[in-house]
């Protein structure tokens, strides 16, 4: 069949230009590239497909695939504040296709579905169902539609993992009896519920976690899908789409210092719970005004400015990058450094900064940032907090004890710009704020820059 | 064309060191398109849905065909806003150098 070989060669191309793709995005000199790499190896996939003798009907799917893009477009578009939940978002929709198309695949072939058929299939519509409807709570959540504040009871583990069990067990049946089609729904429908509970307990912070362990599964249900329709390019798209997640969600839970397995059963969020009883602080901290801050930054020679996702919240990256752009006619070295799970997904502030002109070779991870902080003058930390806090090195008591940090408080100075002495998100007291060295500005994080920035560009000295 | 079972495992397992290896050299710098991308190409799973939704079937004929056709909306719109915001993201990281004034 000459029609089938040069699908198959189409695909064999878009397999060979999607690795290609990855391949290329390793550093930002090749990436777009990789990108490119990647939309032509989709266009020959899809334009391959539509040649299959098979297909009866274009009408359908014409309308589908313009549907697709008209929707497509405004996604494509959102601002990089939104980035994290419209990658929620799509983590979603990719779940809803596969999940669709495992139901009709099903439908289509039972009674008749051999075991491993049956097995995959089931993989395919559990996991995506649970990404699906998980994605969305976080999408909401990310968006503030949802509060933001997790919620747990008592044995919430226990309910969930009970579900997840249940809708396993029912596979199990299924495999063993296609033919008691009416137990379908529940491997559907289970998950769903199932994916709603898994992120309720979630806080903000566990975002970057929870989105690359979504991503993950969706990338897994996308390789079932592939084994039940038997297509090796769709195998091999969704195996490094879920290595992708897998690879991110270990960084993540790394950085946040929590064991893989918690996380993997959707555990997380719940450690903090008890953090906040911590006893009050009474000792004192040393503030300062714009003026006497741009006065020691103006004295510095060496500058490393620390984001977190306050900065964000408050819209202060383009007011940075004017402090950056006065310290830098300065003839003061700045870099910037970056926790891996500042932000609401991995590499958010990266994304944010460069938004904002900041060249990417001033962005540093935390691995290449922390043994610079010794020879640094001013160590500015601008809505970041736990990722900061000494005690995750010091004191075994404390419920961060163990997670890398930015060792900022190794710095000569260290400046705060905080709206007040609030705790973070998880509660938990910093005793980097009560250091000698320390300095908090207290503020918004947009106005105070934007303050320091007209100081430095006032007093000329 | 047909694959069995294990040949299909094998595809898997490769599929998936390749992509290890291929995404661990990824610079943290760029997780964020990293994950945008990988969403756009995972959105394959287009092709899957556009011959459920053409294909001719004896029953379940209108299921698949209002099952597909949402599949293709959805997967199209990963395709489509994956491939522009990632290049949207990419066009953004500047190195520094000749610096505009």
């Amino acid at each position: 069949m000459p029609t089938e070989n040069i699908i198959e060669i189409t695909y064999l191309l878009a397999t060979a230009l999607f690795i290609l793709s990855l391949k290329w995005l390793s550093t930002p000199a090749t990436a777009r590239r990789g990108v490119f790499a990647g939309e032509i190896g989709m266009l020959l996939a899809v334009a391959g497909t539509l040649l299959y003798h098979g297909i009866v009907e274009y009408k359908w799917i014409v309308i589908a695939l313009v549907l697709g893009t008209i929707i497509g477009i405004p996604l494509g578009e959102v601002a990089m504040t939104a980035v994290p939940q419209r990658t929620a978002l799509s983590h979603a929709f990719g779940a809803l296709c596969v999940t669709l198309v495992g139901t009709a695949e099903f439908y289509l072939r039972a009674p008749n579905v051999p075991p491993f058929m049956m097995a995959v299939l089931s993989m395919e519509v559990i996991l995506g169902s649970l990404t699906f409807t998980g994605s969305l709570m976080a999408a909401g959540k990310l968006q503030e539609i949802l509060p933001q504040r997790p919620i747990t009871y008592k044995g919430q583990n226990f309910v969930n993992l009970g579900l997840l069990g249940v809708a396993i067990a029912v596979a199990g049946v299924l495999v063993a009896h296609p033919e008691k089609m009416q137990l379908f729904p529940a491997i559907v429908g289970i998950p769903l519920v199932f994916g709603v509970m898994m992120i309720i307990p979630i806080g903000g912070a566990d975002m970057p976690t929870v989105i690359s362990l979504l991503n993950s599964y969706a990338g897994l249900s996308a390789a079932a899908m592939g084994f039940v329709l038997q297509s090796k390019l769709l195998i091999i798209a969704g195996a490094l789409d879920g290595a992708s997640g897998f690879i991110l969600s270990v960084n993540m839970s790394k950085a946040m210092n929590r064991s893989f397995t918690n996380v993997l059963f959707g555990a997380f969020g719940q450690e903090q719970a008890g953090a906040a009883a911590g006893a009050k602080e009474t000792r004192s901290v040393r503030s300062a005004s714009p003026e006497e801050a741009a006065g020691i930054l103006a004295a510095a020679n060496k500058v490393v400015v620390v984001p977190g996702y306050g900065m964000a919240v408050a819209q202060a990256q383009h007011k940075v990058r004017e402090l950056y752009d006065a310290l830098t006619k300065r003839g003061i070295d700045v870099k910037f450094g970056i926790h891996p799970v500042a932000g609401r997904m991995p590499g958010h502030m990266n994304v944010l900064l460069a938004e904002a002109d900041i060249p990417y070779d001033k962005l540093l991870d935390m691995d290449e940032i922390n043994g610079e902080f010794p020879q640094t003058d001013v160590a500015l930390v601008i809505g970041a907090n736990d990722v900061t806090n000494p005690a995750a090195r010091s004191d075994p008591s404390s419920p961060i004890y163990g997670m890398p940090i930015l060792d900022v408080d190794k710095a000569r100075t260290v400046m705060v710009i905080k709206r007040s002495m609030g705790a973070g998100f998880a509660g938990i007291e910093n005793p980097l704020y009560y250091l000698d060295k320390t300095l908090m500005l207290f503020g918004d994080a947009k106005n105070f820059v934007g303050a320091i920035v007209r100081e430095l560009a006032g007093g000329h000295e | 064309m047909k694959l069995d079972l294990l040949t299909s495992l094998y595809v898997f397992m490769l599929a998936a060191f390749i992509g290890f290896e291929v995404i661990r050299r990824v610079s943290p710098l760029l997780h964020t398109p990293l994950m945008s991308l990988t969403n756009a190409l995972d959105a394959i799973a287009v092709v899957g849905a556009i011959i459920l939704a053409g294909e001719y079937h004896e029953h379940g004929a209108l299921l698949a065909k209002i099952l597909g056709t949402i599949a293709i909306v959805a997967a199209t719109s990963n395709i489509v806003g994956g491939f522009l915001i990632t290049d949207r993201m990419l066009r953004m990281f500047k190195a520094s150098g000749p610096k505009k004034p």
